[in-house]
């Protein structure tokens, strides 16, 4: 459904932020996109909707090439791809209502938002996620009333809200405290499966796409260096990716706890 | 090991600040100039303590005239100048802020294109460059002496007063918080509505109300150069040596512009 062809992006300073990437994702996938600091996660998610314009290469949703599109034609594209980003990028002084409302602008015209008077339909369902994700009582708070975990829920209301096919996700639990992120990363991948979206999750913490994602993929210095099911990530593998570090604490983290345990009985 | 060593040459030796400009010889060069030039500036000054001597029964005469304000034998003088002044400064400042949200939208790098830009800031700038009196002057030249000068006056003046910070505030928004509305796929409009205006209302409300202040002092000046308002009258006064008359304006106008700051203390603490 999404597929991206020799995908390369030069910054102005030089920097090759993605090196000719190439990577489908068939309809309704969710992956993990994990790599250290500086990789190009964050570059290869915003070329993607084009919030980054990439050099060459192209991008292809459903047959489209999106790296061709004009402005109007842009939007309208934007419209399938739904976003998550790190730290919520909720408009802080707007309502929690008005942010997920916000996801329908590529829907309404200028007058009806600046109005805020959507369509009802819109309102149902941006009543009904909200209640999905819990938050309906606080519709009419302002974002930056709420809790780290309650503003990344709200972000997920607005990316669904646009009626996706595609979820772009941009480290959705930087912030967050470890419970919280299991919680978001459950909540994202529940609703992918439940309306069938793809997705594109990009992560640092890898026991937690190991925990959710069915596929994991590794970028270093721009380039794919591991795509796999989570159970092939080796210690070799994750030196390959983030470089030199004892990474058996990381993977079987789970495992060691079982021994732990077994060993105490 | 060489680090070592090069701690035990520090241990026991004291630490000062460097110095802001390193070279010695540039400081004190500095240092010196300064002072002789101070010396220089404030000898050039010629006093003639006589005058002052005058002078000062003059001005302790302006002083007592606060003790007994004169609000009424120039009653209707007073009422119609600082009615044309309030007139001057609600029309100005709401013409002036309608024309600068425009302009500091363009004159915002991170939202505008570079010709719109360039654009933007050279109004910014000329209305910047341009003093108001100076305006007012060759206002007056061509519409007469009025408070229609006095109005185009501070509508021009608001413009660049308030697009420069408008469009500074813009340029320190958060970019996610914008870039989020964008990836949804709004359209321009809708970005500026919901991505942008959010960050900035604040302190736009905080600015207009700050600038309302200002024009109305500044419609008191500009009467002086014939701009009409309540500056025309207190003109007047001062010409007749009236101080007393002149004195129970300045007390009006002191007295207004402390409620305006009030008024707009309590909108900005409501708007946050």
């Amino acid at each position: 459904m999404l597929r991206l062809q020799k995908l390369t992006k030069t910054y102005k300073t030089g920097d090759q932020a993605l090196k000719a990437i190439d990577l489908d994702v068939p309809k309704g996938q969710v992956l993990a996109l994990i790599g250290p600091s500086g990789a190009g996660k964050s570059t290869m998610i915003r070329c993607i909707n084009r919030l980054v314009e990439p050099t060459s290469g192209a991008v292809l949703l459903d047959e489209t090439d999106l790296t061709k599109l004009g402005s109007g034609a842009l939007r309208r594209a934007r419209r399938e791809m739904g976003m998550i980003f790190q730290e919520y990028a909720l408009v802080e002084r707007l309502t929690v209502m008005e942010n997920v409302l916000s996801g329908r602008l590529g829907y309404v015209g200028f007058w009806r938002s600046f109005l805020r008077r959507y369509p009802q339909s819109d309102v149902d369902e941006a009543f009904r996620l909200l209640d999905r994700v819990g938050l309906l009582h606080m519709a009419d708070k302002r974002a930056d009333e709420l809790s780290g975990g309650q503003r990344q829920r709200v972000g997920i209301c607005r990316a669904l809200i646009q009626n996706p096919k595609l979820l772009l996700v941009d480290e959705p639990t930087a912030s967050l405290d470890p419970k919280t992120s299991r919680q978001i990363m459950r909540l994202i991948t529940e609703l992918c499966r439940e309306r069938g979206l793809a997705a594109i999750i990009n992560i640092h913490d890898v026991a937690l796409a190991q925990m959710f994602v069915p596929r994991i993929v590794g970028l270093r210095f721009g380039e794919i260096v591991f795509d796999d099911v989570p159970s092939a990530l080796t210690p070799e593998t994750l030196t390959e990716i983030y470089g030199e570090e004892d990474w058996e604490a990381t993977i079987e983290k789970v495992d060691d706890e079982d021994e732990e345990f077994e060993a105490a009985e | 090991m060489s680090t070592h060593r090069e701690l035990d040459d520090m241990l026991g030796t004291r630490w000062r600040k460097p110095h802001f400009v390193t070279n010695p010889l540039l400081r004190w060069g500095l240092i010196v100039g300064f002072i002789a030039y101070m010396i220089a500036a404030v000898m050039t000054i010629e006093v003639d303590w006589g005058r002052v001597y005058e002078g000062l029964d003059r001005g302790w005469q302006f002083i007592l005239a606060f003790t007994k304000p004169d609000f009424v034998s120039r009653a209707g003088d007073i009422w119609e100048g600082l009615l044309e002044s309030i007139v001057m400064t609600v029309a100005a400042s709401v013409v002036g802020i309608l024309i600068s949200i425009p302009i500091g939208l363009g004159a915002a790098r991170n939202i505008a294109p570079l010709p719109v830009y360039v654009i933007c800031r050279g109004i910014v700038a000329i209305s910047r460059a341009l003093q108001e009196i100076i305006v007012a002057i060759l206002l007056v030249a061509i519409f007469g002496f009025g408070p229609l000068a006095g109005f185009l006056t501070l509508s021009f003046a608001t413009i660049g007063f308030l697009s420069k910070l408008l469009a500074e505030d813009i340029e320190a928004m958060d970019k996610v918080q914008a870039e989020a509305i964008r990836a949804s796929g709004a359209k321009w409009m809708q970005w500026i509505n919901y991505g942008v205006q959010p960050q900035v209302m604040p302190r736009l409300i905080g600015l207009s109300m700050y600038r309302i202040d200002i024009n109305f002092r500044e419609s008191a000046i500009l009467g002086l150069v014939g701009a009409g308002g309540i500056g025309a009258t207190l003109n007047t006064a001062f010409d007749r040596y009236e101080y007393d008359t002149a004195a129970a304006i300045l007390i009006l106008i002191i007295g207004i512009v402390m409620a305006l700051e009030y008024l707009s203390g309590i909108i900005r603490a409501r708007v946050q």
